[in-house]
């Protein structure tokens, strides 16, 4: 058994190191090619992203900065900043469905949103990352027709993606140390470095699931066994009932008894033992023989099992067999809500008959796309991307609930609490600090760390209790909360904390102060960095009537009136929400 | 669904959905709730994070040698016949004819977040269901959803809310406490969000016009902003209304000031008191750095004075302003400590974690003053008689609040769960506080 594990662990790291090495060398290899005009603005950013608490140096932008991201005279974007003059035609499979419904039903589209909208909303969406104003100016430059899909591509692969779909993973697989999870620091590390690397490679997402169903050994050093560990009942029913929220998409609580037991069977024979090391433990599965017969899926089926069988390894097999509808459609359905804040359908319970319906088309597309991928959730999230019902305007043109329910608009959202901090603490220059009731985990985060890159749930700060973060006790996606609260207003509108920030931030400052820049231009550098769009006229307009009211000048009183416009952007609902 | 069958239908990936849902289904499951004429209009909950030693504060045992009392070998009277209390509560043994002690709190449970877990909400951990604290529990019955229409919040944590556990559980959000920050121990008390350094009404004044007028995306698209506009309404009541005189507390007299101890908690105290009058229903005041587990004595010797004479100080003055009847306050921490008194190195004299017995008070709002419920054994482990599990203390305070804790405690998942019921799983209570309510 020890020799075993020596050899599993070995393996493990071995394969990591290759990993780690490969990745590097493809990296080179990105940065040596720089063929679209796009992936070179991307690049360009690197530098700001790889650090985004440090402000951008004078002497860097006089060098650096693309003749793109100076506009003339104060840019401007039209007087409908949201929505394109192109017409909202099918992109994929998924507009062509749901385009058909929208006919089908009488609902009328919202219409194809505009490049800068549709800009920031690739950035918050996939990155999790409010786009750098140097971006949004190359990608407003750039004429080439495919640019949107450019975009996306670019996008995917970048470390702040995987940054932000493995915090996403997390929150539903409960990483965290503390109450009532108790994974413990170390087995968090471990936890969140094996998702953020699957997430890096796209491991298919059968492979992920195999891996943490049917891994055995210590939870330090195979790091998938704390799928085991990270719920809190540690009992065959406790875990039937997080695999059938994870892998099934259904609520086990709510099937009946029989397929409630064939499930908690499954797992009736994994284990948990202590180490001498403090807080680990090994996950097995018990080797007293079975009673061969058949192992009873939930949906009934029936699997041959032997004396030696770990029915872990049954389970996958029948979970991921392309024969079993659950399993894709629940991992696309997810990814769907991920995207577009609801789901195409509530429950998947195992044997219910899903009503044929535009969506359940939809999730069926969706599958098998996902199946015949080799289950990259990467490519359904292009797919996703790239489709013009994700691509529509926020602003609805048919206000019924009917519509609404049919995605026949861009949802809007409020950031998630991390996003949020993240995309504050990029305007204002500051880092968050975070605590942990408790003297273990440790919260000493390096300043240039994202708050979208913490691992572990029991770090926290006020800022993300306050704004709805999830508490990871469950693991269900409901449990982030994005709705406003009177205290997080109170927060943005007027905390100390915000106006100190603002007061001091070098972004700010460098584009109040730029007097190479005239005021109007200076106006629309703050829009750009701000709301990752340029002002209308009339909101151009505003803006330096108040300036020019507020007496704005060089100097301690006059730059009162530029930061309070600075102010008011940040609480733009523009720059709250996803839009 | 009962309380055993815990996971929620239908939201496993219906991220959208949820949090409508939070919103629109629970007012109409609350109309039932509240029934008995309540006693208690307030509380004022005192909690000693980590732990404060049992036998170093409401229940002394001088008799039990060195090992278990250390230098204290003594109990002071108060000024009940027959109550005495640690020699480190002098003010609190002057103010005896206003609280009673309930000496056989008991849980065993041994870890701070899951003995917090279980003083705070009265159940067990476990399950995929994640319960609210007390606070916000009585936010929900009597704040915004009952008739609430103040715009200070009602669920007020001073300074810092309490960490380790969601303290609104499946409620959301919106029923966290409003936790105030900054310092009422200094002037200006910087209340978060609400006063601010260095802004003039004026220029608040002036740059929400600004941010209205530049609201483009708001004006395209209102339906979608009613509630971000709505909690921006409220927000701004704060920010420039006179709520903001509540937390002057240069306006109270010096002496009343002194009374409470110039530091964070005896200003919290006194604040509390202020927020009372004002008819918020729940604040809490937290006052932590109760997890002695090295040199007890030299650590838990300055914490004590400042509880006891921010805690004596709101007794009297809630007393004076004939408040005590209808503001119920309690104290306690997740569990005692160790009565045994752990010498050798590396504690060198201190108390570990301890959740089998430990003390709580409870003062007002409809409990009897001068009582004692329960005792522990001559050394202070084990419960001698009366245990009261955590369900019957809380049970007992949404009682004199008026909140039937046999009553439903509507959710979003529409599971059968109640206030706070007396059998809890295996725990089946000792029964509510029947001995000492009026």
């Amino acid at each position: 058994m020890k020799h075993l594990c020596i050899a599993i662990l070995t393996l493990t790291v071995l394969t990591a190191m290759v990993v780690a090495e490969s990745d590097t060398s493809e990296k080179a290899k990105s940065r040596k090619k720089k063929k679209a005009k796009i992936a070179n603005a991307a690049s360009s950013e690197k530098k700001l992203d790889k650090n985004p608490a440090a402000p951008p140096t004078k002497k860097k932008n006089k060098k650096k900065v693309p003749p793109t991201a100076k506009p003339a005279a104060g840019a401007m974007s039209p007087a409908n900043p949201y929505v394109s003059s192109q017409p909202l035609r099918a992109n994929n499979p998924i507009d062509i469905i749901l385009l058909a419904e929208f006919k089908a039903q009488g609902i009328t589209p919202a219409k194809l949103c505009s490049d800068p909208v549709f800009c920031r909303r690739v950035y918050i969406d996939l990155t999790g990352t409010l786009p750098p104003p140097r971006a949004v100016a190359a990608f407003l430059n750039d004429k080439a027709p495919d640019k949107r899909a450019k975009l996306i591509d670019v996008l995917l692969n970048r470390r702040e993606a995987h940054t932000y779909w493995t915090l996403k993973w997390c929150d539903h697989l409960r990483v965290k140390s503390e109450f009532p999870i108790n994974l413990w620091p170390n087995a968090v590390a471990a936890y969140h470095q094996w998702i953020l690397q699957a997430v890096t490679n796209d491991m298919g997402y059968d492979k992920f699931a195999r891996a943490l169903l049917t891994s055995s050994g210590s939870n330090f050093r195979v790091a998938p066994v704390n799928f085991y560990r990270a719920m809190q009942q540690r009992t065959p029913e406790g875990i039937a009932q997080v695999v059938a929220g994870t892998f099934l998409g259904s609520d086990i609580t709510a099937w009946p008894e029989a397929s409630q037991a064939r499930l908690a069977n499954v797992f009736a024979k994994v284990r948990y033992k202590s180490t001498v090391e403090w807080k680990e433990q090994i996950i097995f599965n018990d080797p007293t023989p079975n009673t061969p017969g058949v192992l009873v899926m939930p949906d009934g089926s029936r699997v041959t099992m032997t004396a030696f069988d770990d029915r872990r390894q049954l389970f996958a097999d029948w979970l991921i067999s392309p024969k079993n509808p659950w399993f894709a459609r629940a991992a696309v359905n997810r990814l769907w809500v991920w995207m577009l804040g609801r789901g195409l359908i509530d429950d998947l319970a195992p044997g219910t008959k899903i009503k044929s319906s535009a969506s359940a088309k939809l999730l069926n597309t969706l599958a098998a796309e996902f199946a015949r991928a080799k289950y990259s959730q990467r490519h359904i999230l292009r797919m996703i991307a790239n489709s013009a019902i994700y691509q529509q305007a926020s602003i609805p043109a048919d206000h019924s609930a009917k519509a609404k329910a049919t995605f026949a608009s861009y949802p809007i959202r409020r950031l998630d609490a991390e996003v949020l901090i993240d995309a504050i603490n990029y305007v204002i220059v500051g880092h968050e600090k975070y605590f942990s009731i408790v003297p273990e985990p440790f919260t000493f985060i390096p300043i240039q760390n994202r708050t979208i890159a913490l691992a572990d749930g029991s770090i926290t700060s006020p800022f993300l209790e306050m704004f709805g973060r999830p508490a990871r006790d469950t693991g269900l996606l409901t449990e982030r909360n994005n709705n406003p609260t009177t205290n997080q207003l109170l927060h943005m509108l007027n905390s100390t904390d915000i106006q100190f920030k603002l007061t001091k931030s070098s972004r700010i400052n460098f584009i109040m102060r730029n007097t190479k820049l005239s005021v109007p231009q200076r106006v629309s550098q703050l829009y750009l960095l701000i709301l990752s769009r340029y002002p209308t006229p009339a909101e151009a307009k505003t803006s330096l009537e108040f300036l020019t009211k507020r007496r704005f000048k060089k100097g301690r009183s006059g730059e009162y009136a530029f930061r309070d416009l600075a102010w008011a952007l940040l609480n733009n609902t523009e720059f709250l929400y996803r839009h | 669904m009962s309380e055993s069958n815990q996971f929620s239908r239908r939201s496993v990936l219906q991220a959208g959905l949820a949090a409508g849902a939070l919103a629109s289904t629970a007012p109409s499951l609350w109309a039932a709730a509240p029934k008995a004429k309540p006693h208690a209009k307030a509380v004022i909950e005192i909690w000693l994070a980590g732990g404060p030693a049992h036998l170093d504060t409401f229940d002394p045992k001088p008799k039990a040698g060195r090992d278990y009392c250390g230098p204290m070998n003594k109990a002071l009277k108060t000024n009940v016949k027959g109550m005495e209390i640690s020699p480190f509560l002098p003010q609190l043994a002057k103010q005896a004819d206003k609280y009673s002690l309930i000496r056989s709190m008991t849980h065993g449970v041994q870890g701070h977040e899951t003995a917090a877990y279980m003083m705070q909400t009265g159940r067990p951990q476990g399950g995929m269901t994640v319960f609210p604290s007390i606070g916000s529990v009585v936010s929900k019955f009597k704040g915004y959803d009952n008739g609430y229409t103040d715009v200070i919040p009602p669920f007020i944590s001073l300074t810092k809310a309490k960490g380790r556990f969601s303290e609104s559980g499946f409620l959301g959000p919106k029923y966290k406490s409003f936790s105030t920050g900054g310092d009422p121990n200094r002037t200006p008390f910087y209340v978060n969000g609400i006063i601010a350094a260095g802004i003039s009404d004026q220029r608040q004044k002036d740059r929400r016009a600004l941010k209205d007028q530049l609201n483009t995306l708001g004006s395209a698209n209102p339906d979608d902003f009613k509630e971000h506009e709505q909690a921006t309404r409220k927000a701004y009541e704060l920010i420039l209304g006179k709520e903001r005189k509540l937390f002057d507390l240069n306006t109270e007299d010096k002496a009343v000031r002194d009374m409470y101890g110039r530091n964070t908690f005896g200003q919290s105290c006194l604040m509390a008191r202020r927020l009372v009058q004002r008819g918020v229903p729940y604040i809490c005041v937290n006052l932590s750095g109760w997890d002695t587990h090295k040199r007890h004595f030299e650590t838990f010797r300055p914490r004590v004075a400042v509880l006891d004479q921010g805690l004596a100080a709101l007794l009297q003055d809630l007393t004076k302003h004939d408040m005590l009847d209808s503001t119920l306050v309690w104290c306690s921490g997740e569990f005692g400590r160790g009565p045994k008194i752990q010498w050798s190195a590396p504690w060198n004299g201190g108390r570990s974690h301890y959740g089998h017995c430990f003390s709580a008070m409870v003062a007002g709002g409809g409990f009897k003053p001068g009582k004692i419920v329960g005792s522990s054994t001559p050394t202070g482990e084990k419960v001698a008689t009366r245990p009261v599990y955590p369900q019957d203390l809380l049970g007992s305070i949404y009682d004199r609040l008026g909140i039937d804790p046999d009553g439903a405690l509507p959710n979003p998942r529409g599971a059968d769960y109640k206030v706070m019921p007396t059998v809890i799983g295996k725990s089946k209570g000792a029964g509510r506080l029947k001995e000492i309510m009026i």
